[in-house]
Order: C-alpha cells, then structure tokens, then sequence
C-alpha cells in the first residue's frame, strides 16, 4: 500500500507551511522587535512586558469574566432545554434539534446584527417600553448587551452537546435507578447528571473559546470603546499596525484559553476519579 | 416518558423560549428588510427599496461572487486533498497518523483569531500580496483538517483489505482507488465537502485578516457596512437566511423520502 502511503505526502507539505509556519511566525514575532526580518532580528521580552500594564490586564480580565458569565448562563439554560428534548419522542427530536441548528448556520455577523435594533436606543424595547408608559433602558453598549450577544450566538453548541450527550445515555440505567428506589431527584443527581458531565464539558470548550477571543460582538454590540482582548488583538493587527506586540498578545490570549481548558479537563477527570472510587467503595 | 401536565406544559414553555429567543431576532430582521424607511423599530409601509439598493450595488455584486467563487474553488480544492490525505493516513504508520492529527488539532482548538494572525504573517513573510490568493489559500487551509476529520471515520470503517481483495482480482492500484474505495466513502466525502463550503461561505475572521486589495466577501462586506445602521444589511442577511434554510431543510428533508422509498425493501 505504498501507493496509498504516499498520498499523505502533499499534505504534510502544505500542513508544515501553512499550519506550523504560522504558529512559529506568532511566536517570532511576539519574541522580537520591530522592524525585524527573518534575517536581522532583535529578540526581546517587552511585548510581554507591556501587556503587564494595568490598562492590558484589566481587558484580559474582563474577557474572561465575560467568557464566563457567557459559560455559566450557556448552561443552565441549556442544560434542561438539552434534557427535554432528549426526553420527546424520536420525531419530536429530529426536529426540535434540527430548529436548534438552522440558527447555527446563519452566519454570525448577521444575528449580532440582528440585536442591534432590538437593544438600541430607540430600538425595538425601548419603544415598546415607552408605549407602556415605563422609563427607556440603557441596553446597547453595555456588559449585558456583550453576553447576550454571546449567549445567543454560542448557546446552540451548548444545547447539541449536552444534548448529544444525553440521547446515547443507557435508558435501562434510569430504569434500574427507578427499580432500585431511587426517585426522580436522586436519578437525576446520581445517574443523569454525572453521566452527561463529558457533554458539558465539550459545550463549555465550545462556549467558552469562541467568547473569549470574539471580535465582533464587542464591537457590534459593546461599541467602539468597549475593549475586549479579541478587540485588542485587531486594533494591533489592522489598525496600529503593530504585529509584535499583536503577536505577543494572542500568545498570552492563547496559553490562558490552553490553561483554562486544562483545569476543565482536569476537573472531569477528578469528577471520574471520584465516581469509580465511588463505585470500589 | 410521560411527566404530569404541569411538567409538560413547562417543558413547552422553556423550549418554546429558546426557539423564540433564537428565531425572534432573525425575524425582526427579516421584517425591517422591507420597511419603507431608514428606521429599524418604527414601521413606515412596505417596500423592496433596500433589496433594490442592494440589487443596484456594485460592493455586494463583487461580494457575492468573491465569497461563491472562493467557496466552490476552496471547496473542490479541499475535498480532493481532504480525501486523498485520508484514504493515505488510513493505511500510514501510526506515528505518521498522530502527527497529522495534532497539527490538524491546532487550528481547530486555537481561537479563530489566531489561526488569522498566523496566516496573515505567513503571507507577508512570503511576500505574497493579501487579496483573492491569500483568501484563496487560507480557506483551502482551514477546510482540509474539518474535511480529513469526517472521511476518516468512514475508512476505518472499511475492510482494511478491500483494496487488497480489488488488486487480486485484477484491478490496478488506481482502479482499486477509484472504483472500490472512493464509492464506499462518498457520503464522507460529500459531506466533508459541505463542511468545507459553508465553512467558507461564512467565513469572517480569518478573511478579514488575510485579504486586502479591495476584495471583500459577504462577511467583511457586512462587517464593513454595519457601522452605520443600514437596513440594505438587514435584505442582504435575509436573502442569506431564506438561502441557507432552505438548503438546510433540503438536505434534511430529502433522506427521509429516500428512507421511506427504502423502508418496503428493509
């Protein structure tokens, strides 16, 4: 099957350029100065340095607490909606997952947009507020407008994995829980819950990554002034034009993402450690 | 499972509120595309005047083609090296496999944003001047992993020697290839091939960091004219939701005709 073997050849070629490359290129860049080539080069710790202002961390901080929030909120609302559908008939899911993913396929700078004249000033709630006689809010350009933008866009990956998750289950387990005397709580907490934990888990990986590093909600619905770390990132990129320090900022942006997922996955792990020690005791 | 009334009434209401919170804001959207006015709350009478704007606008022409032409040409592109990379890896040495699956790992688990930057640099690096090429070769880039990740599923499930068994019976390694393997896997690749082209289609970050030159797709058109509320936004995303749907109910919808012809003969 030489032959065969031999088709993987182009591929690791184009892989090796346009995959490893870049990634050596970021780390290049955030390790030198400026005005560098791949010939003459000074190499240099200030990017890093630089992001340790207070003005830098604040926006890496806020992003992840956004992020967070974004988590948090993705799944416990789409937690029970993810178990009531996997409790409908076989039909009923087909189609209740198929209306979960129609919005995922749209593409995301049209549904951010979409809030735009819903949240605005004199946008769709505030006229209907003003009609009810009761004072206008100030929603656009706010925390709470970013993480509803964030919610909205990614709480569909929540959904379908917890979702996923919980349609394998074994029902003959819930069975033997409920011969076994337990009731509907203590099926739920001891049987259900650990066992979709790996769905939460791949939902969180899949909320949490596109939220911290988003551009566009922050800037469609945050406004100009509202920086987060994605935002950072372009400003450095396609604005100021400074790629080294660009650079420096998506290494740090990238390791926190890698550390974050990490602990998570960790945490998994430790919940399954404790559940099969469980099981020996 | 059957619950108590009460617990089916308020698992109706909590999906019925999530599909609401999901579909209402599109609608509205879609509702404002054909209001006679600038405004985006207040209703002015019907009218097609933005979808005659956007008709007449020769940005979202070039954008159209840009980002259809880039999504079939990244498409074909990706699928034919997504495949053929696959069926190799499939009958490559384990170390070889692992490689190729962590590196293809790392632009699906990095943010978006830094594949971008990457591709960015690389192609200034290489001197290569941003535009339809760089686009061009970024999205072939991006696809290939999501294409290799739904083909090899498929081959594993193969019999490891059914190439073997075609090349016994005669066939040539190419006809091996062509007439036994690929017919097997189609399904992956077609739908390795629909990931491909939507992935494109709706691509915006990695786009808005590599092109440049004035080439814009439908994406980065939006992105540019949001700025400004602008209800010709609000036709284009329409047009683009009624296309996309539709698309989505076709693909499935068709199966299940296909099942049912099929069920008699199970």
């Amino acid at each position: 099957m030489k032959l065969y073997r031999s088709f993987v050849q182009p591929y690791l070629f184009w892989m090796g350029v346009f995959i490893v490359v870049p990634m050596l290129l970021i780390l290049f860049y955030a390790f030198t100065t400026s005005g560098n080539n791949i010939i003459s080069f000074r190499f240099t710790l200030d990017n890093f340095i630089r992001f340790g202002e207070p003005i830098f961390l604040r926006v890496l901080l806020r992003s992840l607490s956004i992020a967070l929030t974004t988590t948090i909120i993705s799944i416990l609302i789409g937690y029970p909606v993810a178990y009531l559908i996997s409790q409908s008939n076989e039909r009923m899911q087909t189609l209740l997952i198929l209306l979960i993913t129609i919005p995922m396929w749209i593409n995301m700078l049209v549904r951010t947009y979409a809030w735009i004249g819903i949240l605005s000033e004199n946008g769709l709630i505030n006229s209907f507020l003003a009609w009810l006689g009761l004072p206008t809010l100030n929603l656009m350009y706010t925390d709470f407008a970013v993480i509803l933008g964030m919610v909205y866009n990614f709480l569909p990956f929540m959904i379908l994995s917890i979702y996923t998750v919980l349609a394998k289950l074994d029902k003959a387990l819930i069975q033997a829980s409920y011969d076994l005397g337990a009731n509907k709580f203590q099926t739920f907490t001891k049987i259900i819950l650990p066992l979709s934990v790996p769905g939460i888990i791949s939902g969180i990986t899949l909320v949490f990554l596109p939220a911290v590093s988003t551009f566009v909600i922050p800037k469609f619905l945050g406004g100009g002034n509202y920086v987060l770390i994605g935002n950072l990132i372009e400003t450095q990129f396609i604005t100021v034009g400074q790629w080294n320090f660009g650079s420096a900022i998506s290494m740090i942006m990238a390791s926190v993402i890698m550390l974050s997922m990490f602990i998570t996955k960790r945490f998994d792990q430790d919940i399954e450690e404790i559940q099969s020690r469980k099981e020996v005791g | 499972m059957v619950g108590s009334k009460k617990a089916i009434i308020s698992s109706i209401v909590m999906i019925g509120g999530v599909l609401l919170f999901f579909y209402l804001p599109i609608l509205i959207l879609m509702i404002f595309s054909f209001n006679d006015s600038r405004s985006l709350t207040s209703w002015a009478g019907f009218s097609l005047r933005w979808y005659q704007d956007l008709l007449s606008s020769r940005d979202v022409a070039s954008a159209v083609t840009t980002t259809i032409i880039v999504a079939l040409i990244s498409t074909v592109v990706a699928t034919f090296v997504g495949t053929l990379t696959a069926i190799g890896l499939s009958k490559s040495k384990k170390i070889v496999k692992d490689v190729v699956n962590s590196v293809n790992n790392l632009p699906i688990l990095n943010p978006e944003i830094v594949t971008a930057i990457g591709m960015m640099l690389l192609f200034s690096a290489m001197n290569i001047p941003r535009g339809y090429i760089t686009l061009l070769l970024a999205h072939i880039s991006f696809s290939i992993p999501y294409v290799i990740l739904t083909i090899l599923p498929k081959l594993r499930s193969l019999d490891p020697n059914l190439a073997e068994a075609a090349m016994d019976l005669g066939a040539t390694p190419w006809q091996a290839l062509t007439k036994v393997i690929v017919p097997q896997i189609t399904p992956g690749i077609l739908a390795g091939a629909l990931i491909a082209f939507t992935m494109s289609f709706d691509d915006f970050v990695i786009s808005y960091f590599v092109t440049g030159a004035g080439v814009k797709n439908i994406s980065i058109l939006v992105y540019t004219m949001s700025r400004r509320i602008n209800p010709s936004i609000n036709a284009l995303s329409t047009l683009m939701v009624l296309v996309i749907t539709i698309v989505l109910v076709l693909i499935n919808v068709l199966p299940m005709f296909k099942k049912k012809e099929r069920m008699p003969i199970e």
